[in-house]
């Protein structure tokens, strides 16, 4: 095991294990929960050492099959791109210890196949993170996809019906992807990230670039649900199985931000994507802000917990897209920074409801009253996760916010700091009124909400240790945010910021 | 008008292209039937396969095997041979969109199990009832 290729090891264990979670688990359930704990548990080690390497000697490029780029495939390891795959793996290894009773309460004897399509998502977003090759991506982009539908169909209810619309939106998107790059392939005649950037500023013809570059951010605005195409999210994310719920919701929407990052920066150049087309700059910064404000409204009037989360998501994708498109040193730091953090404020929050959910059986508001004498611990960390989401400090959430601001005051776009500030107010007023609800409701369901509840125990031990663990995180991050930018972030950031 | 038309005969195969993918677009977008969404989808994604396809065309060259001797003594000359890459990533996009029609028609089979149709609006009929 030598150190140049730990970081494909971080992406097989989990690959691997969904082939044998497959096979073993059919045969008894025991096997599945140290298949898919350990892998991950090995993945998140190893994605540690893996950034130590990148921190220590900077980016790395990896020509899997000795086919050299820019004919094969390169993956390409940067400190952005070894964070990402620590992020990945610790928020799934955090999210598999409350997805492993979950799916056994709600999908007993169906546990291999759900945990097969788990670990092969896993498995195509740390592949996303790290590709070089344009092509490459849009295959793991697929990949990624194609598991999430499986996932969201297994869930109660209408989750087949959402599952159906993700299906459309979601491939309405990719086939977007797959335009833009045959236009870019057309012009470039090569699919490699690096090449195409060296070669492109040579290219004759600018609408065909400028319509490359529309396909390719529009289909990832579908796949990440930005403000007007975000119908199929809140369905999506609320009819899947929580198991799967809690995974896929802190990570699918980062990853693809981060994905437009790299379109942006390794195929395009900010020049391109930011100076050349200022209108398209200034609309995409409004239609930020508008995201930011509609989906914070529409939260508010959700009475189900679960629901209410998916809408801040699509808030929080209008955040990072918004920081990214300020062109500015603070805005892409704070983009950068909320993506760590928002995955672990979700990811806080979704633990949370989890724990709820198989403790009590339901999310809706009215049956919330009086949690906090009945699960102390659990809304603890939630109300520490929602503090993040609000804003205060020394949680996470408070300082890529911070970054996020001073990046629309220097940019000038003010229409972007007032949502970000309104935005704020929406969550504080969201998050406090929950927070009546729990603390000074009395425990009884005498509000005309009855209906029968599953089955119901209390949660196990591992299951609110890993929520404890990510509302810490959180808090560690928020102090130690200064030397993750420092360390990390600044050196991701593209020549000229 | 007569620029017009010779540039549609010229790139009538990108023409083609467009026009596949707007059916294929309305389809997904207006369609009621679930399934003919799902055909919309497969029009839309055969489209893109067509564009990739024949952006790898040349004219009058020929199939891109190679006879090893003759490229030792005279060399390659690539215009006579059909660039095979865009052909070996539509085989790729062709399985993606086996892959994804298939999940589609699973769940369209629990779909029709479930609600007893396959018309959205009914559906939504049965739903907020």
């Amino acid at each position: 095991m030598t150190t140049s290729n730990l970081h494909m090891y971080v992406m097989a264990a989990p690959l691997i294990c969904a082939l044998f979670v497959n096979l073993l688990g059919r045969r008894s359930r025991t096997y599945i929960a140290p298949l898919t704990l350990g892998s991950l548990l090995f993945s998140s080690v190893t994605a540690c050492f893996v950034l130590a390497n990148a921190l220590k000697n900077g980016r790395m490029s990896y020509t899997v099959g000795n086919w050299s780029p820019p004919y094969g495939i390169e993956l390409i390891i940067d400190p952005l791109a070894a964070l990402m795959l620590l992020l990945i793996s610790v928020v799934a290894l955090l999210a598999t210890c409350a997805a492993l009773p979950t799916v056994q309460r709600e999908h007993a004897g169906k546990e291999h196949l759900f945990f097969t399509l788990y670990l092969i998502l896993i498995a195509g977003l740390m592949g996303l993170v790290m590709t070089g090759d344009a092509f490459n991506l849009y295959v793991l982009l697929e990949i990624t996809s194609i598991t999430t539908y499986g996932l969201i169909a297994m869930g109660k209810g209408r989750a087949v019906l959402s599952s159906f619309n993700y299906i459309i939106m979601g491939s309405i998107g990719a086939c977007f992807y797959l335009l833009g790059i045959g236009y870019i392939y057309i012009l470039t005649g090569t699919l490699n990230m690096a090449d195409i950037a060296t070669r492109l500023p040579l290219v004759q013809g600018d609408a065909a670039v400028a319509t490359a570059f529309a396909f390719l951010i529009v289909g990832l605005f579908i796949k990440m649900a930005f403000f007007p195409l975000h119908g199929w999210l809140p369905h999506a994310y609320s009819d899947a199985p929580m198991g799967a719920g809690v995974m896929i919701a802190p990570l699918m929407t980062k990853v693809t931000i981060y994905l437009m990052f790299r379109v942006i920066f390794s195929i395009f150049s900010p020049d391109y994507a930011f100076y050349q087309h200022a209108i398209i700059q200034n609309l995409i910064i409004w239609a930020a802000a508008i995201s930011i404000i509609a989906a914070s409204l529409m939260a508010l009037a959700q009475r189900d917990l679960r629901r209410m989360l998916t809408y801040i998501i699509i808030a929080e994708v209008g955040y990072m897209v918004g920081g990214i498109w300020l062109a500015n040193t603070q805005g892409l730091t704070g983009a950068l920074l909320h993506i760590v953090n928002d995955a672990l404020m979700t990811l806080c929050l979704f633990l949370a409801a989890a724990t709820i959910l198989y403790r009590i059986g339901s999310l809706h508001f009215d049956d919330l009253k009086g949690l906090y004498q009945r699960m102390p611990l659990t809304m603890l960390a939630f109300t520490i996760g929602a503090f993040s989401m609000i804003g205060v400090p020394p949680t996470a959430g408070f300082f890529s916010k911070w970054y996020l601001i001073l990046g629309g005051i220097e940019a000038g776009h003010w229409e972007y700091v007032a949502a970000l500030i309104f935005s704020s107010l929406i969550n504080a007023i969201l998050f406090f009124r929950l927070i009546e609800i729990a603390y000074f409701g009395n425990g009884d369901h005498g509000h005309g909400h009855k209906q029968t509840l599953p089955p119901t125990g209390s949660a196990p031990w591992y299951m609110q240790g890993s929520l404890l663990v990510t509302a810490v995180t959180l808090i560690i991050i928020g102090l130690g945010s200064g030397q993750l930018v420092q360390g990390v972030i600044k050196l991701a950031l593209p020549a000229g910021f | 008008m007569e620029d017009f038309i010779t540039l549609v005969i010229a790139k009538y195969n990108y023409w083609i292209y467009v026009i596949l993918m707007m059916i294929g677009f309305y389809a997904m977008i207006g369609k009621k039937n679930l399934v003919k969404k799902l055909l919309g989808m497969n029009i839309f994604q055969t489209a893109i396969i067509l564009m990739f396809v024949s952006a790898g065309v040349k004219k009058g060259a020929s199939i891109p095997i190679l006879d090893k001797h003759e490229v030792l003594t005279h060399g390659i000359e690539a215009a006579q041979i059909v660039n095979p890459l865009p052909h070996v990533l539509m085989l790729t996009a062709i399985v993606v969109s086996v892959s994804i029609t298939g999940v589609a028609l699973a769940v369209i089979l629990r779909i029709y199990r479930k609600y007893g149709t396959l018309e959205e609006d009914e559906i939504m009929e049965k739903l907020g009832q």
